[in-house]
């Protein structure tokens, strides 16, 4: 599978870190990436022990925080070049983010938390909008997860169960197809037939809208579904997780 | 602006403590105006007790002392004017009018004020209102009393109930003017000064109960019956002090000066205003300590709202980390906890109105009865207006820290969402 990697060229390529070096303030360096490369519509499961950097890699993915050295460049844009609004846009607009729990805002309902990120990005209201209506992609999208939007649609999330509020949070990631899907840890929360369903389901809806997607797990068992399995612990050169 | 529906959202979802929150501002907010007003209510209402009344003339005496007495109705006069030199002065060309005032009785603990029926003319408080009858009218006959709203209330007398006055201000050992009971005819509507706590008489009255009377007893003996005292000369030889009312206020100060120089009886004359000033700089350590404890309460309720929202802000972060996944800029976070705060104090100010003029509705009725204050519910002053703007403005600020804070987690968090 990492053959794959050579056959990337700069244009086809959703991820590219360079030379990546990132140390939360005040510590020892966590992350020290030579090269990364992740091809577009790839789905890529990299697979890493708790403490390891993981989230702090997809921290730096989606521009939420910078390097101290190195490029980050997604869809060909550098994040690190970019200032903290139009990097903020950039995430609104082209990645849409799962996370291990507490994926919701309790105070909205199903539907306006799957509509959320269209308040915040006019590329993916727009992509919504060309197709239809908001309300309807929004249906479209939970029953493609297995929801049933006219059950759950005005439901409060807090009355969902945990399997179903990670659909509504895929559903939420997917909505105006953004061309990035990262997801920290998704499945931890569910038990193993669920994390089948689930990951089945979101595949699907990945496919149709040839959405790249860089999953993180410390669940091994979950690699044989994806294009690539990486470790994140043979690209980290970073002393302190060398262990990993 | 986006910002918002998501901030009334959150707050809805989190109504419990919003509003618990919202209620500790109302709380300091409803304390700090109640403080306010009732201090300037109480300077106000001190302050105007006597209105209209030129000058106050009494025997010899420091001013503060005369106000006392001859208003406030506190201790006794040191001596008395003899009516001769009231008739005198009274009868000067700049004096417009004039009510002579006699004390000495009381008529179970309440002070017994001998005077004209003038003093219903033109006795004057706060902002120049004339005396209003509740019922009846002012005396007439010699036996007639006219009753302070206060000693009816307390005491639950009516028109055409007879009353008993008793000799000298003490409670123990006093002697009663049983003989010559007097009937009410008049009570006075609520003033909120000392005339509510007075019993009014006609001069005359007074000089018909001790005309049989000789060093504080009655004369063995030589007792005179209500209707023989009736058919004798009730002309006073003296009285307590007297209230002038001016041509022109600009003959106040020579008229003063006059009277302190009236050769015949040493005589002093005091202007109301100027006495009340002083004597309210004494009292006024109790509005220091009343400015300083709303102060204090303004502290506290600040410290409350900024304790309330950053402890908001350790169950928010995750909200926080979700709106920034998904492109939020932390200014957004930023200005929603910012926001946040602004409506919750705007709340809290809002609620803190309308509990401190529920409360005032409450209180007034007790508070006018146990300190003789009129709490108005008038709108906002300007300096209250000012108040509330300043806490509006410090709620903002006191939202500002939390929100800052989240605003640099915001920042350095990343997406991490363990809490």
């Amino acid at each position: 599978m990492s053959a794959r990697l050579a056959s990337v060229t700069s244009a086809t390529a959703a991820i590219r870190l360079e030379h990546l070096k990132f140390a939360w303030r005040g510590g020892a360096r966590l992350l020290d990436i030579d090269e990364l490369v992740i091809a577009r519509g790839e789905r890529v499961f990299l697979q890493g022990a708790s403490g390891s950097g993981k989230s702090t890699l997809l921290g730096l993915l989606g521009g939420v925080l910078l390097p101290q050295d190195g490029r980050v460049v997604v869809l060909d844009s550098d994040l690190t070049a970019l200032r903290g609004a139009p990097r903020d846009r950039f995430r609104a607009d082209h990645i849409g983010f799962v996370f291990q729990q507490f994926n919701l805002l309790p105070f909205l309902s199903v539907r306006e938390n799957v509509l959320l990120p269209l308040r915040f990005s006019a590329r993916r209201r727009h992509a919504v909008l060309q197709r239809g209506e908001a309300n309807a992609e929004a249906d479209r999208l939970l029953r493609a997860l297995d929801l049933d939007p006219v059950h759950h649609g005005h439901k409060v999330v807090a009355s969902l169960s945990v399997g179903q509020q990670q659909r509504v949070a895929a559903a939420r990631a997917l909505i105006g197809d953004p061309e990035l899907l990262v997801a920290d840890e998704p499945t931890s929360a569910l038990d193993a037939d669920a994390r089948g369903a689930f990951l089945h389901l979101l595949f699907g809806e990945c496919r149709r809208a040839h959405t790249t997607v860089v999953f993180v797990s410390h669940d091994r068992s979950l690699a044989p579904m994806f294009d690539r399995s990486l470790r994140l612990a043979d690209i980290n050169r970073s002393l302190c997780t060398g262990s990993n | 602006m986006r910002a918002l529906p998501l901030a009334l959202k959150s707050l809805r979802n989190r109504l419990g403590t919003a509003l618990l929150t919202a209620f500790t501002i109302a709380l300091s907010v409803a304390l700090v105006l109640g403080v306010q007003r009732i201090r300037t209510e109480a300077r106000e209402s001190f302050a105007s007790t006597v209105s209209g009344t030129d000058l106050i003339v009494g025997a010899r005496s420091s001013p503060v002392g005369l106000l006392l007495y001859a208003v406030f109705h506190l201790g006794d006069a040191t001596n008395n004017v003899s009516w001769q030199s009231y008739q005198e002065v009274a009868a000067w060309p700049d004096v417009a009018w004039s009510v002579p005032i006699s004390l000495g009785d009381s008529h179970r603990g309440f002070r017994v004020m001998g005077t004209t029926a003038d003093f219903f003319a033109h006795y004057r408080y706060g902002a120049r209102h004339p005396l209003e009858f509740s019922a009846g009218k002012a005396f007439d006959d010699v036996y007639d009393a006219v009753l302070g709203a206060e000693v009816a209330r307390k005491l639950g007398y009516a028109l055409g109930n007879e009353i008993v006055l008793t000799h000298g201000t003490g409670r123990i050992g006093t002697a009663e003017h049983k003989d010559k009971p007097f009937r009410i005819v008049g009570i006075l509507a609520r003033t909120g000064t000392p005339i509510d706590a007075t019993v009014a008489v006609s001069l005359a009255g007074i000089e018909a109960i001790h005309v049989d009377w000789q060093s504080g007893t009655q004369i063995p003996g030589h007792t005179v019956s209500a209707d023989a005292a009736r058919r004798m000369d009730l002309t006073p030889k003296t009285i307590t002090a007297f209230l002038l009312g001016l041509k022109s206020r600009i003959a106040t100060f020579g008229v003063q000066r006059a009277i302190d120089d009236y050769d015949t009886e040493p005589l002093t004359a005091i202007l109301p205003g100027v006495a009340l000033q002083q004597l309210w700089s004494l009292v006024g350590l109790a509005e220091n300590a009343l400015t300083l404890i709303s102060s204090l309460v303004v502290l506290v309720g600040l410290a409350g709202m900024i304790t309330a929202l950053t402890t908001t802000l350790g169950e928010r972060r995750r909200e926080m980390a979700i709106l920034r996944a998904l492109g939020a800029h932390p200014r957004l976070v930023f200005g929603l906890l910012v926001l946040e705060a602004g409506l919750l104090t705007a709340v809290g100010v809002c609620g803190g109105l309308l509990l401190m003029y529920a409360a005032l509705a409450f209180a007034q009725g007790f508070v006018m009865d146990a300190f003789g204050l009129a709490l108005s519910l008038a709108p906002p002053s300007m300096l209250e207006a000012a108040l509330l703007g300043a806490v509006l403005l410090a709620g903002l600020l006191a939202g500002a820290i939390p929100a800052l804070l989240a605003y640099r987690r915001a920042l350095s968090d990343g997406l991490s969402l363990r809490i």
